[in-house]
């Protein structure tokens, strides 16, 4: 209990110190960029074949579900499609990117903590926080929406195939789910990635700055990174729906 | 120069240093020896403020360290340059980055002008055209020159080395000693260097520091060193059957 404590105080005081004015701008740009590389693109790939695939399966099971022939068909888009844009692309893609984007993060900085590359940042007189993690939570804070907006049509895409495979017309399934869609789920949707953007940034590099020791502890460091943000998320996945959609 | 007044430092209940006070002078490679675990380290550690001190002042020449807020202190650092015990080069960028690094990050000179001082640095550890290897991709001891050459691009006032030759050969161990010891009288810097090689003290020990039971309990030059009848000192220093034979004869 004390320990966490200690830990939530240490992250404070961290954050803290990240929120700086950037010590070089050409430096910090080229950060950015090279993070919006790491984190961002580089994410694309399993991003778009997680949502196809889940987008499919939602739509099958729904159907399934939905065997009662009084209901009309293109509920089935309407329901994958709720899923998805409340659910699905925002909570779940970010409870995979914290195992991926955090795991990673919480590893390099770690290794750079037990090979004292972060104390040769240090006594170069650069800040070393925020020259390593800012760029890392201003990058992820901007691209994952885009990636949460890819995770959306893809995820549709899926589900109009899967909808195919058990007799959903096309446009049953186009109706669906255009259907009494409302805008504001999309911005409730970034809302909430942004947020766990943050979270997975930031809990995943305290994380790996405060590794001590040698090689094993960055290990232990990363998956604590993974375990603690994917908490955090799922926490704050209750509170901010129930904040912004009750 | 670089003056510790009563220095004490604790690690939970261990008393590492016990009012350790101590002048580090210019165009001298000031040396501190002591066995592993004797607190060599954590000396260095202390003078640049990577580990806060319990009590003590530090001075850079009249600027008293100690006092200094963090923003003052990394004003500072950029005339301090160090020397890792692990090399702690950035292991994602080549010899040429990391060199580079601290020019960039604090200089606003062009990537010619940057590209010369890197190369003259590189030359200057014999270590010409290795510019675009991975610090994955050298041996230990040109791990070592790198990381010199990397301390040394911003001109520093003051150099800070831990056990720069530990883990080499002899001759590319002496090879680096001299090479610390040109630079200091070359440019007239402030040299501190952690030991625990004895060829290294008799090799450039122009101020010594013998640390022992967290206090430094002998100092002087290697001559005095060689001729000196304190025992803990005898003990550390001539451990090796080699060195005891030198001293008989
Ligand atoms: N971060 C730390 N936390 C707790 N204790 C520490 C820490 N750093 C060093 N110590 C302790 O302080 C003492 C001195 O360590 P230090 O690393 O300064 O020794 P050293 O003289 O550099 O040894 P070596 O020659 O092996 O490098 C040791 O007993 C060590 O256990
Ligand atoms: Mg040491």
């Amino acid at each position: 209990m004390i320990k966490s404590l200690k830990s939530i105080g240490e992250y404070f005081i961290m954050m803290r110190k990240v929120v700086s004015r950037p010590q070089k701008y050409s430096v910090f740009f080229k950060q950015i960029i090279l993070e919006l590389d790491k984190i961002g693109l580089n994410s694309v790939g399993i991003v778009i074949i997680i949502s196809f695939f889940v987008g499919g399966v939602v739509t099958i099971q729904t159907s399934i579900n939905m065997s009662n022939p009084i209901l009309p068909k293109y509920l089935i888009g309407l329901a994958t499609r709720d899923s998805l844009i409340l659910e699905f692309s925002p909570t779940m893609i970010c409870l995979i990117l914290a195992g991926k984007v955090g795991s990673n993060i919480a590893s390099e900085i770690g290794t750079m903590r037990v090979t004292e590359q972060i104390d040769a940042i240090e006594i170069m007189g650069v800040n070393s926080t925020s020259f390593l993690i800012l760029p890392k939570i201003i990058s992820a804070m901007f691209f994952f929406p885009f990636l949460i907006i890819i995770s959306m049509s893809i995820g549709l895409v899926g589900g109009w195939i899967g909808g195919h495979a058990v007799g959903v017309s096309t446009a049953d399934y186009l109706y669906g789910i255009k259907y009494d869609f409302l805008p504001y789920y999309i911005t409730y949707a970034l809302t909430k990635t942004i947020v766990f953007a943050f979270i997975i940034t930031s809990v995943s590099a305290y994380f790996g700055y405060f590794t001590k020791g040698g090689a094993i502890n960055v290990g232990v460091s990363s998956t604590k990174a993974v375990v603690y943000s994917s908490i955090i998320i799922l926490i704050f996945n209750f509170i901010l729906t129930d904040l912004l959609l009750s | 120069m670089i003056i510790v007044e009563n220095i004490h430092k604790k690690f939970d209940g261990n008393q590492v240093l016990n009012d350790i006070s101590f002048t580090f002078e210019p165009g001298k490679t000031n040396l501190i020896i002591g066995e592993s675990g004797s607190g060599k380290t954590t000396l260095l550690k202390i003078l640049i403020g990577l580990y806060d001190l319990d009590s003590g002042t530090i001075k850079y020449n009249e600027r008293v360290f100690t006092e200094m807020k963090l923003k003052q202190k990394r004003q500072l650092r950029q005339e301090i340059g160090m020397l890792f015990q692990g090399g702690a080069l950035f292991d994602y960028m080549t010899v040429e980055e990391n060199i580079m690094f601290p020019l960039t990050m604090f200089t606003n000179q062009t990537e010619e002008e940057k590209l010369d001082r890197v190369n003259f640095c590189l030359n200057r550890v014999n270590l010409e055209n290795k510019n675009h290897l991975l610090p994955s991709e050298l041996s230990g001891g040109m791990l070592k020159r790198v990381a010199i050459a990397r301390a040394i691009s911003m001109n520093p006032k003051y150099l800070l080395c831990d056990e720069p030759n530990s883990g080499l050969d002899p001759k590319t161990a002496i090879l680096i000693d001299n090479l610390i010891q040109e630079i200091t009288q070359e440019y007239n810097i402030t040299t501190v260097v952690n030991t625990h090689d004895m060829n290294s003290v008799m090799e450039i020990g122009e101020k010594i520091a013998f640390i022992y039971n967290g206090v430094i309990w002998w100092e002087g030059h290697k001559e005095e060193l060689i001729n000196s009848d304190n025992k803990q000192l005898n003990d550390f220093v001539f451990a090796s059957e080699l060195f005891k034979r030198l001293k008989k004869s």
